[in-house]
């Protein structure tokens, strides 16, 4: 029985990148900083400390494609996380990385990370609205017209990708 | 953040015998935790509960842990709810937020969210400084001398007006209560937001069968157009028939009332009306009757019949005369 209001650390195993990341954390500490201070994984960034005072004057970044937005606690963590250094396979980009590149869809770079991540779920999920799909994360240089040109290139690849694989079957 | 111990409960009897404060998509608790405005020693992590699956069978069904952006993305959910839900927060907080803690999310009232300032609704008896102090963002409707913050729900808007229950579950059994009831205006006590008992948990949220919910939508006016909370919002729900209203469900909140906010007068007064912007306005024109406007949100008498006449129009469009 534990003692309330002791701070009791908990044993979890986070699935960071595909490597399986065995982790001591006291219950408040969060993903992000769980990332960033215990297992040295830096793209992820902090925007804010709180998930919805974000002001259009922050920079900003965030998250994994699969994983939380910025309050989880990483003990509460169950998914499989992915970030920015999980994207690209050796030296070769992974497709939204290289449309980035390609459409200068960055110029301070500090919310490119968490850009990347909701693009490339965007992609994904070919959604509809990607205004509204990527209005969480804010861009101080307002990048944004350069980051929907890359999501639109990234789409329209992956759309002739799936193509050209329907015609090779 | 506070010291607290952490656990996770495995099934509901669990979460039932716990005094733990509960954590699903943590998108509230966690971060009025950062901000001391909730100190529980305990949490529970409840995402291990089977409170899942949405039916659209007969009505319509949302377990309580359920992710706000699948139940939006979810086919044949009424056109109010899924818009109501898309237009809340940003994907990430979507992709996180459970329907059962969204209905529980605490006011974002500035006050309220700040530790060093008096607050009616934390401290009881401490005061309120929004009456007399920066209250653009609160609300007209169902504000008292202790209070007048808003509830930030978009999706509880929707439910309001589509009679919506929820079905809470205790160590007693179950009970289900409409989600208009669950709520209470703040009145001489603010602390109590609802009518959740202790050792009661929300496990679902049910919809009724309205055949003529297709024809529904959520109307959110704020600031940004994204990823911000609402100035006025309206759900509404039109049985159009012959050119005419045969029947209609109006509800309204964001920025504008204490709680998810029923107008039956505004129901009442569609009743039979053509499909004119005219006739919109007349109806929506008895919105505003009994608020109570502050220095700092006068214009949102207006704003409210007009966020409500826009809903309409936008159900009606192409069948003006």
């Amino acid at each position: 029985m534990a003692i309330r209001g002791k701070e009791i650390p908990v044993d979890i195993s986070l699935d960071i990148n595909g490597r399986s990341e065995p982790l001591s954390v006291d219950p408040g500490v969060t993903l992000l900083d769980a990332l960033r201070e215990r297992l040295g994984v830096t793209g992820r960034r902090r925007k804010a400390a709180t998930a919805a005072s974000a002001a259009p004057a922050r920079c900003t970044s965030t998250v994994s494609q699969c994983s939380p937005a910025l309050p989880s606690l990483a003990a509460t963590v169950r998914r499989p996380v992915t970030t920015v250094e999980g994207l690209s396979t050796g030296d070769e980009l992974h497709p939204v990385q290289r449309a980035f590149v390609d459409q200068d869809a960055l110029q301070c770079g500090f919310c490119t990370s968490g850009q990347i991540m909701s693009a490339v779920a965007a992609v994904r999920e070919d959604v509809s609205d990607v205004r509204e799909f990527m209005s969480g994360n804010l861009c101080r240089c307002s990048a944004y017209p350069n980051i929907i040109a890359a999501i639109k290139q990234a789409s329209e690849q992956a759309a002739a990708d799936t193509r050209r694989a329907d015609a090779t079957v | 953040m506070r010291p607290f111990e952490l656990t996770r409960a495995a099934t509901v009897q669990d979460a039932l015998e716990s005094t733990g404060a509960f954590l699903a998509g943590g998108t509230t608790l966690v971060d009025l935790m950062k901000l001391d405005v909730l100190t529980p020693p305990c949490v529970l992590d409840i995402n291990d509960l089977p409170l899942r699956g949405i039916s659209t069978s007969d009505g319509m069904r949302f377990g309580a842990l359920e992710r706000m952006a699948d139940v939006a993305a979810h086919p044949g959910v009424y056109p109010a709810i899924s818009k109501a839900l898309v237009l809340s927060a940003s994907q990430q907080l979507r992709n996180m937020a459970s329907i059962g803690g969204n209905l529980m999310q605490r006011t974002r009232c500035s006050y309220f969210r700040d530790v060093t300032m008096p607050c009616n609704r934390r401290v009881p008896g401490s005061g309120c400084p929004a009456i007399g102090g920066t209250n653009r963002m609160h609300a007209i409707l169902g504000t008292s001398d202790a209070c007048v913050a808003t509830h930030a729900s978009d999706v509880a808007v929707a439910l309001v007006a589509l009679d919506a229950e929820v079905v809470l579950t205790s160590a007693d059994g179950t009970r289900t209560l409409p989600l208009r009831d669950f709520y209470r205006v703040p009145g001489s006590t603010p602390e109590v937001e609802n009518d959740l008992r202790a050792g009661e948990l929300i496990t679902e949220v049910y919809v009724p069968r309205l055949d003529w919910a297709a024809t529904s939508t959520y109307v959110k006016v704020r600031d940004r157009q994204s990823y911000e909370f609402a100035l006025c919002s309206a759900a509404v729900a039109l049985d159009v028939r012959d050119g005419r209203i045969l029947d209609a469900r109006v509800a309204v909140g964001g920025g504008v009332a204490t709680v998810p906010w029923r107008l039956t007068a505004v129901e009442a007064a569609l009743q039979g009306a053509q499909l004119t912007e005219e006739a919109f306005a007349d109806a929506a024109s008895v919105a505003a009757e009994g608020a109570h406007p502050l220095s700092g949100n006068e214009f949102k008498t207006t704003l409210l019949t007009r966020t409500i006449v826009r809903a309409l129009l936008e159900l009606t469009e192409g069948s003006h005369r």
